[in-house]
């Protein structure tokens, strides 16, 4: 178990490796850090003293190395519409963000993992046709296509819900029915074949030979062993609560982080476009791991397994 | 059609077996190989090769030739005139010239994209099966690394450093699911590898670009060809998120999402403008998945 876990968080590291040394490869790509970083507009000294900070003048090994220093320590330079340090500029959107994605994800489960479980308990009748046919829409249909046809429907024909902004609480419902039930198609798909897996296995013919009740077949030893698949996708779902918002803010403008990050993009913002990507990135690779180590604990069977395929 | 098909007598005459059960199964046979939904989803697929090959011979005016006089025309069936059959937008241009333009640009660049990821995928799957070891690891790590972020959020962070091109964007396009592509070609070159006919002509001497190309290549061909079409679909969403977000494709250009995009602005008084793009995105993006999970169940020998 020591080892599994150990080996999981090394993972864990490469990845946010990797992810910041994008950040500074794409960073460095674009030009000078320090115009992008503090703005086309900032005084001779700001940039002689960013440079000298982020060790422009020297050796691009170096730089690499003082970059990791600088991300870890948070200096991420300042916003270029109002001056104020990125990461506070992002920080305060963060709550809104949770505020519709929490929600929204509660929403996904409760839908979508009773309705895969019945489609799988009623395979091919038409309770799972109808489940899988709706489930395939919501895979096909793009956010910004159901949240517009949501809000003609619930804002422009009959008035009952306002279109955009966070003014009240009937503000968040919009955001939250669109993103919940394209999600809950996802788990509902993800549910059902997990379940179905399940349920041809081996040890569900021998519980139900040895004369269980159907019911107790499918809570007792169906059930458990379907979450652990279903648990992988719910934990990516953890993971972008955050980023999993950014059209969706948009179509309703709701004031999080993915519409700040679609202004930031559209003004290159840039500053605030890293601080965004590397918060991002360290939120998905921290769920990702705590999934891991959930799993391990779960399932015995995988501790021992994973580490000798190596994968 | 089909009462005219239970008729006994045009049964007959059709079939010429003289059998009405024989007739009716067949019938019945067609539509299990050939199932409802997978027929009018080919349809749509062919509907659209065909848009996207003469887009600009079928599109009855220029896509971009204003009309003030008569701009925002409801379709025809809404108080509409037949000179524009889907309305006008709030520049008087002709919907559906711009849908099919749309559909074109959208389709080719969805395509394009899914050759790089499939290039991309094969390449470095392939590489990990031959070298294993430590090249293994490290695209292994690479996989990870790009599962684990959202696609959506790196490639609006690329844009917003490197700007918009329309070359830029179709290459970022391409990396959009590469991973999983790489991870099948992977495991099943690996598994080729250890089967009779690889070892074959490895004994023969061929070379190992030969082996890979030639023959293990067209063996696992099927499979990845059904990732591909299951990934065709997700890179038209993902154009058209980022084209909706004002990010992806610029204007004049126009895409699907570009589409949806400005018809937000005008959902109360002229809603068709949004709705026509819509649809087409949500027709094409589900008929390739529908054709995609057809084909899977056909290739898949497990699943028989």
């Amino acid at each position: 178990m020591l080892r599994y876990t150990l080996l999981r968080i090394l993972r864990a590291l490469i990845t946010v490796t990797l992810i910041v040394s994008l950040a500074f490869v794409i960073l460095r790509l674009s030009g000078d850090p320090a115009i992008i970083i503090l703005g086309p507009e900032a005084p001779p000294e700001a940039y002689a003293a960013f440079r000298t900070n982020w060790g422009l003048d020297q050796p691009i090994w170096i730089q690499y190395l003082k970059y990791f220093g600088a991300v870890s320590q948070g200096d991420l330079g300042n916003s270029m519409r109002d001056g104020r340090s990125a990461l506070q500029v992002v920080g305060e959107r963060v709550p809104l963000t949770l505020a519709i994605t929490i929600p929204a994800l509660f929403l996904k489960i409760l839908i979508g993992l009773p309705a895969g479980i019945c489609a799988a308990l009623y395979r091919n009748t038409y309770i799972d046709r109808l489940i899988m046919t709706v489930s395939v829409m919501g895979f096909t249909v793009p956010s910004f296509v159901l949240g517009l046809v949501l809000a003609l429907i619930f804002a422009v024909k009959l008035g009952w819900l306002p279109s955009g902004g966070s003014d009240t609480w009937q503000h968040a419902i919009l955001p939250i029915l669109t993103m919940g039930l394209i999600g809950a198609a996802v788990i509902a798909r993800f549910t059902r074949s997990a379940m179905l897996e399940v349920l041809g296995q081996p040890y569900i013919r021998s519980a139900s030979a040895k004369g269980l009740v159907w019911r107790e077949v499918v809570t007792s030893h169906a059930l458990p062993n379907a979450a652990i698949p279903t648990l992988t996708i719910v934990g990516f779902m953890v993971g972008s609560l955050v980023a999993g918002a950014v059209v969706v803010e948009s179509v309703f403008s709701w004031p999080g982080v993915g519409r700040l990050l679609v202004t930031a993009v559209a003004n290159r913002d840039l500053a605030v476009v890293q601080v965004i990507l590397l918060f991002i990135g360290f939120t998905m690779v921290f769920a990702n791991l705590t999934v891991d180590l959930l799993y391990g604990w779960v399932d015995p069977r995988l501790r021992t397994k994973q580490l000798q395929a190596g994968s | 059609m089909t009462l005219e098909l239970n008729d006994p007598k045009s049964i007959a005459e059709d079939s010429g077996s003289g059998s009405v059960f024989t007739a009716k199964d067949r019938l019945t046979a067609f539509f299990e190989t050939w199932p409802p939904l997978v027929l009018f989803a080919l349809f749509w697929i062919a509907f659209s090769a065909f848009v996207v090959a003469f887009a600009p011979l079928i599109a009855p005016y220029d896509f971009m030739s204003m009309d003030l006089p008569s701009r925002l025309t409801p379709p025809v069936f809404f108080g509409g005139v037949w000179t524009h059959p889907l309305g006008t937008d709030e520049l008087g241009r002709d919907v559906l010239s711009r849908l099919i333009i749309s559909i074109r640009i959208s389709v080719v660049i969805a395509f394009l994209s899914t050759l790089i990821a499939a290039t991309l995928g094969v390449t470095l799957g392939f590489l990990a099966a031959y070298f294993r070891g430590r090249v293994e690891q490290l695209i292994l790590i690479l996989i990870d690394a790009q599962a684990s972020m959202p696609f959506m959020i790196i490639a609006l962070a690329v844009l917003a450093f490197l700007g918009n091109s329309l070359t830029l964007f179709v290459i970022l396009m391409g990396f959009y699911g590469w991973e999983r592509i790489a991870r099948i070609a992977r495991g099943l070159a690996i598994s080729a590898n250890e089967q009779g006919y690889a070892t074959a002509v490895r004994d023969l001497g061929a070379s190992p670009w030969r082996i890979y190309s030639r023959h293990i290549l067209p063996n696992i061909a099927s499979t990845l060809i059904v990732s591909m079409t299951l990934n065709f679909p997700e890179v038209i969403l993902l154009e058209s998120g980022l084209s909706f977000l004002g990010l992806g494709i610029q204007p004049p250009m126009t895409s699907l999402g570009n589409m949806v995009g400005y018809g937000r602005d005008y959902i109360q008084s002229a809603p068709w403008i949004m709705l026509a793009p819509s649809v087409a995105i949500v027709l094409t993006t589900l008929s390739i998945s529908i054709v995609g999970d057809w084909m899977r169940d056909l290739f898949d020998p497990t699943l028989k």
